[in-house]
């Protein structure tokens, strides 16, 4: 059971299962799920429609609430925790979403100050230099006082990823990021996401159907059905 | 602390609001309206309260002597004058004057219809109302028989008013008296009596036989400098026998609005409009309010898995309600101020705008939107992040 590397992991999870619905209904969509992904890792989760991808992700993510088994978040047991721990727990994750989710009534920068506001640790001029500092990285410089309905879905997809990155998030979750993109964006949007990763030492959970971007793995996990299949968590990369 | 967090926050729900200009318009146009209608009805409701005390608020003096058994100044019942010369003997007592008050049925000059009218009279030689119009024609009504006419007494006038002010005197009957009237002023009608005559207390005892000098309707007392009002109303009422209250002036029109308020039905309908107004304006805030809840949900559910609180996002909500408060608000004060001169001069009625009304109107609409925004808030809870990935 325990983990023989010396460095911890980022995230753990053991035994976990998860249902839905109620009584006659129940139902489970994930089956003793057991990984561990290390600090700086990037792993790809791949798998078939409806195999529970999306559903791990939300559980690792503290988004829904884990019901059996563990869940470790950077040391943190989600299973079993209250509204405010899962609260904090987001706090430290990275979201980037299929949809940009950007909110139309704010632009390009103050959407990427919001990922920043939530931490209310720092004052006004330091999010602003921070958002402008995120949004030129992403290349994005000449854009700052654009709202979301003025960009391409390439450029909303980069501003999304400034969002989630701003903070120097312990770890980036990312689901279907590229689905609405053209096969170019798609490819620039991954690599950024590597890049800024990188240079922040991030840990990526990612899940996908793309093949093309399955390059810049470190590991890829395959969902089917609710179970991970060639669970490689034993086998630590790096 | 709290200041701080506010100060490096950003002002998300008034950049939501300022997105969506038709929204933010279609907010304001819904407050503005609701809150013309409260400033009208509100502006009605005291107009006829003022309207209907006039005679008690131009009353010129410190203190006002009642009998006990007084309900309002159209039931004043009677008090024996002699406890007007008794509170002369009271220390700081200057002046205590008689007032007759009576209703009887005149035949307009006019149309000859019998109405019915109230007539005040008092010693012409000691004033009792702050009536510069009225003091000056008091010397007319010393001659027997004579009577001041108010001009704004309901019913078709026209004529008597033109015949008076060219300078002719026109008589008509009451009962089996005929009386000239010699003059004009300008008070207005109450619920009671179409309209008022005022005249000397001599000729008051003419057209009201079965009066007698020494039972009077109303005394108005004046102090000396140097006398404290509440002091001396303290101990005209316990020095007195008990067939007397004593008022300060100011009491005294409390006492006539309470019973109007009381008494009317003036309250209760404009309450009842002012009641439809906040509603009116409830359902439109609450409507533009929930929209945009409804059309933010993805963004919310967003800002829930980025750590936010629910509480972060009531507060966009509630910051929403209360920045369409303000500036709804803003233009309603100045239109209802415009409306309420066109009504004052189409009406004759008095419309004003106290600051009192303008800061009640004010709070109504916090509350109006916040009660919208309270409503519209419920559906924050569905913004579940779990459903957003
Ligand atoms: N809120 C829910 N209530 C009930 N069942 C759900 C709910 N969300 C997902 N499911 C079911 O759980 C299973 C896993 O869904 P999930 O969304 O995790 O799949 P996925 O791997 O992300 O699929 P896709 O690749 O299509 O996004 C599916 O059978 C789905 O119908
Ligand atoms: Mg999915």
């Amino acid at each position: 059971m325990q983990n023989s590397t010396n460095q911890k992991p980022v995230i753990s999870i053991h035994y976990l299962n998860h249902y839905f619905g109620q009584g006659q209904l129940r139902k489970q969509v994930l089956f003793d799920i057991n990984l561990e992904i290390a600090a700086g890792e990037i792993v790809i989760m791949t798998g078939p429609s409806g195999s529970g991808k999306t559903t791990l992700l939300t559980l690792v993510s503290g988004l829904r609430s884990t019901q059996s088994g563990s869940m470790r978040i950077l040391g943190q047991e989600l299973c079993g925790a209250t509204n405010e721990q899962l609260i904090q727990a987001r706090r430290h994750n990275g979201y980037i979403f299929q949809a940009h989710n950007l909110h139309r009534s704010l632009t390009a920068l103050q959407n990427v100050q919001m990922g920043l506001e939530v931490q209310s640790k720092f004052s006004r001029p330091e999010m602003e230099e921070c958002a402008t500092a995120m949004l030129e990285q992403v290349g994005l410089g000449n854009r700052l006082n654009y709202y979301p309905e003025n960009l391409s879905g390439g450029q909303k997809q980069r501003v999304a990823i400034a969002r989630a990155l701003v903070s120097h998030p312990a770890i980036v979750l990312a689901d279907e990021p590229t689905a609405a993109l053209d096969s170019k964006s798609g490819r620039d949007v991954v690599n950024l996401m590597q890049k800024l990763a990188k240079e922040q030492k991030s840990t990526i959970l990612l899940v996908t159907h793309d093949n093309r971007i399955l390059d810049i793995a470190d590991r890829i996990v395959h969902m089917e059905d609710g179970k991970l299949v060639n669970n490689s968590t034993m086998s630590m990369a790096a | 602390m709290i200041f701080k967090v506010l100060k490096n926050r950003t002002p998300l729900g008034w950049l939501q609001l300022k997105h969506d200009k038709m929204r933010l318009l279609t907010a304001l146009s819904g407050i503005a309206f609701a809150d013309i209608l409260i400033f009208m009805q509100l502006g009605f409701k005291d107009a006829l309260y003022t309207t209907n005390t006039q005679y008690p608020r131009q009353i010129q003096g410190d203190i006002v002597v009642l009998s006990s058994q007084a309900t309002n100044f159209n039931k004043l019942s009677t008090f024996p004058r002699r406890r007007l010369y008794q509170a002369m003997d009271i220390p700081g007592v200057k002046s205590a004057e008689a007032v007759y008050l009576g209703s009887l049925d005149w035949r307009n000059p006019q149309t000859r219809k019998k109405t019915s009218m109230m007539v005040i009279g008092f010693d012409p030689d000691r004033p009792v109302f702050d009536l510069p119009e009225v003091n000056r024609q008091l010397d007319k009504v010393k001659i027997p028989n004579t009577v001041l006419l108010d001009q704004a007494s309901r019913g078709e006038y026209q004529e008597v008013i033109s015949q008076i002010q060219q300078g002719k005197t026109l008589t008509t009957e009451i009962d089996r008296n005929t009386v000239t009237i010699t003059g004009l002023f300008q008070v207005g009608a109450s619920f009671q009596d179409d309209g008022a005559l005022i005249t000397s207390a001599q000729n008051f005892l003419q057209l009201f036989p079965r009066r007698q000098v020494g039972t009077v309707s109303l005394g108005v007392i004046n102090l000396k400098d140097g006398y404290n009002l509440e002091d001396v109303r303290t101990y005209l009422n316990a020095y007195l026998p008990q067939d007397i209250r004593a008022f300060t002036y100011q009491e005294y029109v409390e006492f006539e609005l309470n019973y109007i308020q009381t008494s009317s039905a003036i309250g209760f309908i404009f309450g009842l409009g002012t009641a439809v107004g906040l509603i009116v304006g409830i359902v439109i805030v609450y409507q533009v309010l929930s929209t945009d809840v409804n059309d933010h949900m993805a963004e919310y559910a967003t800002f829930k898995a980025m750590g936010y609180r629910n509480f972060y996002l009531l507060g966009v909500v509630f910051e929403e309600a209360i920045i369409l408060a303000f500036i709804g608000f803003v233009p309603s004060v100045a239109i209802a101020s415009g409306l309420y001169r066109l009504t004052a001069i189409a009406t004759a009625l008095p419309l004003v705008m106290p600051v009192s009304r303008v800061i009640l109107v004010l709070i109504l609409t916090i509350m109006m939107c916040t009660v919208s925004g309270a409503i519209a808030t419920r559906k924050l809870h569905s913004a579940d992040p779990a459903d957003i990935f």
